[in-house]
């Protein structure tokens, strides 16, 4: 900026803030975003100083991608519309599947069970009154069948949310696609993936930290040979922020757990630029539209950055970041429940003004049950009315440039390093799970947010403000049959019945060899699965060899 | 009473999502009572078993994953098993549709809270259901 510019801008800026405060003694009144962050009530290039349009922001496309990962974007192509589905058996959720891929759904999204992400069969005492109950369930290879059967595995994407049994899904998937005639290369999709962040918030584990690193590392390092259209982690902030965690927390803890896997991989022995291209992100959208866009757009930049300065990666899809984005659960409220459809609107908008890859719409009923159909068609018309009527689909990072919008992104960038630089003093992210440092991070953001809500600090309609006496939910509920369980049983007992018995032990035998001597799993994992051994006999063998991690209860 | 009050929070079944079961265990601490906190994955022996040796006045149990009708059932049936059941105040809280609240309140369950609670609300409730159940 020119001094003289500089010099008149700070002198209006001046007179505006001394005539504000004259009249409105009320600005000295604090205004946060969602997450505690500090608000002006107006910003202007005195925020910007040392803002540097080519260092800082570039063009679309290009390093450091703080305006996209594409150089036409939505033009080029609409981001994919990406809605989570599964529940009870695998014939169900194959229906559901369908139905949304006639409703104009461009890839499929996996939901699994409790006991399938935990690594039980649907037998297993700790199952009981949870199969099919968060998600589809999925035993076998059989099962695996149902669930894509009438579904070319090479026409559609596929994302798993699978975290401590993934390299399992991956095998099964494999394995459905060469009885579809489909080989492994053309398999497009993703894995969730990343068990760091279950130690940090979802809690869904098997093994302790190491192994379960090991084991991501194998899959890269399979994938990268044969399933290169695959991204083998999807690195998740959503269930941190979902856990109670501020914006800012969400983008560092996650990009952190980025690095951690970058590190692992190069200390695996790889090039960095034979796994970065396939690693993808995946975000929260929450009620607080400018924090979020600045959180993606800060995203972007800190990771292109870190790859190419710090982790030494040449080619530039190793720079990018590409992420998925779905709304904020947590934002959803059990009551007025229809007014959700606003909040996710809201939320799906700031996802797409943020540069998101794909997208999943929550469903308005999803703060009381799984949805129903209904509920999940407005969902997706919710992302498709942004994309064809709202506009907002045809400019490149429109809000790019914005006093406000470009002040907030380099705030979310500072306090991602602030936190970079903790997470090192302590040793890293494993030294930090293992200290319950996330833990007691995210805990007590959630109790500040909860706080704020009861002190009416914060209000959210219908729960604190605007209430309706003595309401009735009215809105139909998507209901799980018990009977599921029992069918899921008789299925398993018969399955087991009619396989190989020796094929089954001789892989799992083989797959505990290759644990004990720190040889790549994935092949003998898929063994297993052709032999149509069962998740949780595959999962128990690994835990003979590797234990079981327990957290300590800190609240 | 002298006492302090004493609640379990417990997160039974495979779930994860501890949030709430975090932040209420922490509101009731800092209302003044004795809170332990089961950590996760307990299975409704577990629960009981806890509850007893630490002679509590309150179980909390937060269930989000659809499975609070086998858990819940199987908790009320063990607390009677040991002669605990008019003993200790059994509530919850989670996401739970009407029809099967008033089913599991049918059953001996005292209070079941939903998204939207203050810990206010809660905090009260057990003050009240414990002085009732000791006067």
């Amino acid at each position: 900026m020119a001094d003289s510019s500089h010099e008149k801008i700070s002198e209006a800026e001046q007179r505006y803030r001394r005539n504000l405060a004259a009249k409105n003694p009320k600005d000295g009144e604090s205004f946060t975003t969602i997450s505690g962050e500090p608000l002006d009530i107006l910003y202007t290039p005195l925020h910007l100083e040392n803002f540097d349009l080519v260092r800082d922001l570039g063009f679309p496309g290009e390093y450091p991608y703080t305006r996209g990962v594409r150089d036409d974007m939505y033009r080029g192509r609409l981001w994919t519309m990406r809605q989570f589905a599964g529940f009870g058996t695998a014939a169900d959720t194959n229906r559901r599947f369908k139905y949304l891929l006639k409703h104009g759904q461009t890839g499929l999204s996996t939901a699994f069970d409790m006991p399938t992400l935990m690594g039980y069969d649907s037998d297993h005492e700790l199952a009981q009154g949870e199969v099919g109950r968060c998600g589809v369930a999925i035993d076998s290879l059989e099962d695996m069948e149902i669930l894509f059967d009438g579904i070319p595995l090479d026409k559609v994407s596929t994302s798993m949310t699978i975290n401590a049994p993934a390299a399992i899904l991956l095998a099964l998937y494999i394995a459905v696609g060469e009885k579809q005639g489909i080989s492994s290369e053309q398999l497009r999709g993703t894995l969730q993936n990343d068990i760091l962040k279950e130690y940090i918030a979802q809690k869904e584990w098997i093994f302790p930290p190491k192994p379960h690193m090991k084991l991501i590392t194998d899959i890269m390092e399979f994938c990268a040979r044969h399933v290169p259209k695959w991204n083998t982690i999807s690195i998740s902030g959503y269930h941190i922020r979902e856990a109670g965690s501020t914006a800012i927390q969400e983008l560092a803890f996650t990009l952190a757990d980025g690095f951690t896997y970058v590190e692992a991989g190069i200390e695996a022995g790889m090039d960095v630029d034979t796994f970065a291209p396939r690693l993808s992100f995946f975000f929260n959208a929450h009620m607080d539209f400018f924090e979020e866009i600045a959180k993606y757009r800060a995203a972007r930049r800190i990771w292109s950055r870190a790859m190419r300065e710090k982790y030494r990666a040449k080619n530039p899809l190793s720079w990018l970041m590409r992420f998925h984005t779905q709304t904020a659960g947590c934002s959803l409220t059990a009551q007025q429940p229809e007014n959700n459809i606003m909040r996710t609107a809201f939320e799906a908008l700031s996802a797409v003004l943020g540069g998101t890859q794909s997208l999943h719409t929550n469903s308005f009923d999803e703060a009381l049950c799984l949805p129903t159909e209904k509920a999940v068609q407005i969902a997706l018309r919710t992302q498709q009315v942004i994309a064809h009527e709202t506009g907002a689909a045809s400019v490149i990072d429109p809000l790019g440039g914005s006093y406000f919008v470009e002040a907030l992104t380099d705030r979310m960038h500072q306090g991602a390093e602030e936190y970079f630089r903790r997470i090192g003093e302590i040793g890293g992210v494993i030294a930090g799970i293992e200290k319950g440092f996330f833990q007691r991070e995210i805990a007590a953001a959630a109790s500040a947010y909860q706080r704020s809500i009861e002190q009416e600090k914060r209000l959210v309609v219908g729960v604190n403000r605007h209430q309706v006496k003595g309401e009735e939910v009215e809105i139909d509920l998507l209901k799980i049959d018990p009977a599921i369980e029992k069918s899921q049983h008789e299925r398993l007992r018969d399955l087991r019945a009619r396989r190989h018995d020796r094929a089954v032990t001789g892989a799992l035998k083989n797959l505990q060899k290759a644990a004990r001597e720190h040889r790549n799993q994935i092949p003998d994992i898929l063994e297993a699965v052709r032999a149509y051994a069962t998740l949780g006999e595959i999962c128990d063998a690994l835990r003979e060899v590797y234990g079981e991690y327990r957290e300590p209860p800190i609240f | 009473m002298d006492r302090k009050i004493r609640v379990l929070i417990a997160k039974p079944g495979l779930d994860g999502h501890d949030r709430g079961a975090k932040i209420v265990a922490s509101a009731l601490r800092d209302a003044g009572m004795e809170v332990i906190y089961t950590g996760l994955r307990q299975t409704p022996e577990m629960i009981v078993g806890a509850a007893v040796q630490e002679d509590v006045d309150v179980i909390g149990i937060s269930i989000l994953s659809g499975a609070h009708m086998t858990i819940f059932s199987r908790v009320m049936d063990l607390l009677k098993e040991q002669g605990a059941d008019l003993e200790v105040v059994v509530c919850g809280g989670g996401i739970i549709p009407t029809e099967d609240r008033e089913k599991l309140e049918d059953i001996g369950v005292r209070g079941l809270f939903g998204p939207g609670t203050t810990t206010g609300e809660i905090i009260e409730f057990i003050r009240t259901a414990v002085t009732d159940k000791t006067a």
